[in-house]
């Protein structure tokens, strides 16, 4: 069925055809309208679940880290400082291996303060273990969180669903909304291993010492460093894993896409402009706009930005001359963090090969700077006439 | 050897001895039963035993007499601190190793 919704609504729907038994979050603008829009399905009847107010969102992930660890399918959402104060519960989902999803609705962060678009917020967040799915319109946001169930549950591996606060949020798109038959073939309900349980008494992610041990059964424990290297393998294997995602996905509902990218015009191309979210829809305008001037340019999405898909990223830019890495965010005092991770890419697999191409990193739209398209076409343009600049250029930038 | 076959990818631990590590390893001193001065020894009755309610690791035994597993006891003196005939004795953790060296 096609409906002309908003993108918070969109997130709130794949939440329900999802049948999430516990739902906690706490209001910030953006994401707001979400978790009202839960609050209203629980509320009616039409999901089944526990919706638990609370008073912070470190207290909204505790909820849902608790309800995870019980066996329950849970979700929460938030925006900027509000993903910020969570960070310590942030780090302790990915540890604990809880298959929990959470819409982060991006957001620039404090201080100072600032309601509107950039992705400060969940980048910020990068090295947390988390899996980090960027969306570019409304249909990629109900999908990807039908996706990120399936995905978490069966990596226990907790997900970041990132999608462009107001510019995707708050405005209405045509999506098609599945069937919840697809949904429940798509998607199973929730069994873990092991679910809290009186008669099954354990102590979870208690002090865990520097070295193995034996456990209570005489058998070898993990210390620390394995727990955590085994978060770090299951990322990577993740890679495989969400590819699986994509067939039983496009089995189901007769539509799939690139896992990883998203790209448009490149094929051809000899200069490939690289974002996440949002700006990369536009930045097809103006590839477009350049295509008609004879510049040979395409743009290329990342939908996965952890685990960062480095292979599929080197052999999508093999051969090109010039990238242009387009970031709502960046490292303070080096550069983009999306740049650093693709030139780590680039170097990994193509240095030698004489196919590495050359980069340049702009930073656009911090704060809800207008990202004018005229301006955003003039750097692409000007990157791909071969100008450079030793550091990341500032589109839009008033100084 | 290593874990890789662990059955679980997290700390999950369950009720029992030890599970949290050998914590005997963390110990600085170690507690010594004097038997001339204890109350059950001496009466030869089940009596006293603070030390064993006290003990916050649970490795001091409800027996005649009192046993403290060394494998787990972290050596905080809390059973020498609470012993109303001060039958315990902390003693430096190294007079024993030097004396396994001889």
């Amino acid at each position: 069925m096609h409906v002309i919704e908003n993108g918070n609504v969109a997130a709130a729907l794949g939440v329900k055809l999802c049948r999430a038994g516990v739902i906690a979050a706490y209001p910030i603008t953006p994401q707001t309208p979400v978790t009202e829009k839960l609050s209203e399905y629980v509320e009616s009847g039409e999901l089944q679940a526990q919706y638990i107010p609370v008073e912070s969102e470190h207290s909204a992930l505790a909820v849902c880290i608790a309800a995870s660890s019980a066996g329950a399918r849970v979700f929460t959402a938030t925006s900027a400082n509000g993903l910020l104060y969570k960070h310590e519960q942030v780090q302790w989902a990915a540890g604990a291996r809880l298959p929990i999803v959470m819409a982060v609705v991006n957001r620039a962060v404090g201080a100072p303060w600032n309601v509107w678009n950039d992705q400060q917020d969940s980048i910020s967040q990068r090295d947390t273990g988390w899996i980090q799915i960027y969306c570019a319109d409304h249909q990629q946001i109900l999908d990807s969180v039908i996706k990120a169930y399936w995905l978490a549950e069966k990596a226990s591996l907790p997900i970041m669903v990132c999608y462009d606060g107001y510019i995707l949020s708050h405005t209405y798109m045509p999506f098609d909304l599945p069937e919840q038959e697809k949904v429940d073939a798509f998607l199973p309900p929730y069994r873990p291993d092991y679910a809290l349980d009186p008669d099954q008494p354990a102590n979870l992610n208690t002090v865990t010492l520097p070295d193995v041990r034996m456990d209570v059964r005489g058998e070898l424990a993990h210390g620390y460093m394995e727990i955590r290297c085994l978060l770090h393998e299951d990322m990577r294997k993740f890679l495989q894993t969400v590819a699986e995602a994509e067939e039983r996905f496009s089995r189901i509902f007769g539509r799939s896409e690139n896992p990883y990218l998203e790209p448009y015009r490149c094929d051809d191309a000899d200069h490939i402009a690289v974002g996440l979210g949002s700006i990369t829809y536009q930045l097809r305008v103006c590839v477009d706009a350049l295509r008609s001037e004879g510049v040979k340019v395409g743009v290329m999405g990342v939908r996965l930005y952890r685990p960062f898909p480095d292979r599929a990223i080197a052999e999508a830019l093999k051969g090109k001359k010039r990238v242009m890495v387009f970031e709502k965010a960046l490292s303070y005092g080096y550069e983009g963090a999306l740049y650093s991770d693709l030139k780590s890419a680039l170097y990994e697999h193509l240095a030698g090969t004489g196919s590495l191409p050359a980069v340049q990193n702009f930073i656009a739209g911090i704060g809800g700077r207008d990202i004018r398209t005229q301006e955003l076409t003039d750097a692409l343009r000007f990157a791909a006439q071969g100008h450079t600049a030793p550091e990341p250029v500032w589109i839009g930038l008033k100084l | 050897m290593g874990t890789r076959n662990y059955r679980r990818k997290t700390s999950h631990s369950e009720p029992g001895a030890g599970d949290g590590g050998r914590t005997g390893s963390w110990r600085v001193e170690r507690p010594v039963l004097n038997p001339e001065l204890c109350i059950p020894c001496k009466r030869n009755k089940e009596a006293c035993f603070i030390c064993w309610l006290f003990c916050p690791e649970v490795v001091i035994s409800r027996t005649i007499p009192p046993q403290i597993d060394l494998t787990y006891c972290k050596g905080c003196g809390i059973c020498a601190e609470e012993c109303p005939t001060k039958a315990i004795t902390m003693m430096d953790e190294a007079l024993f190793s030097a004396k396994a060296k001889e």
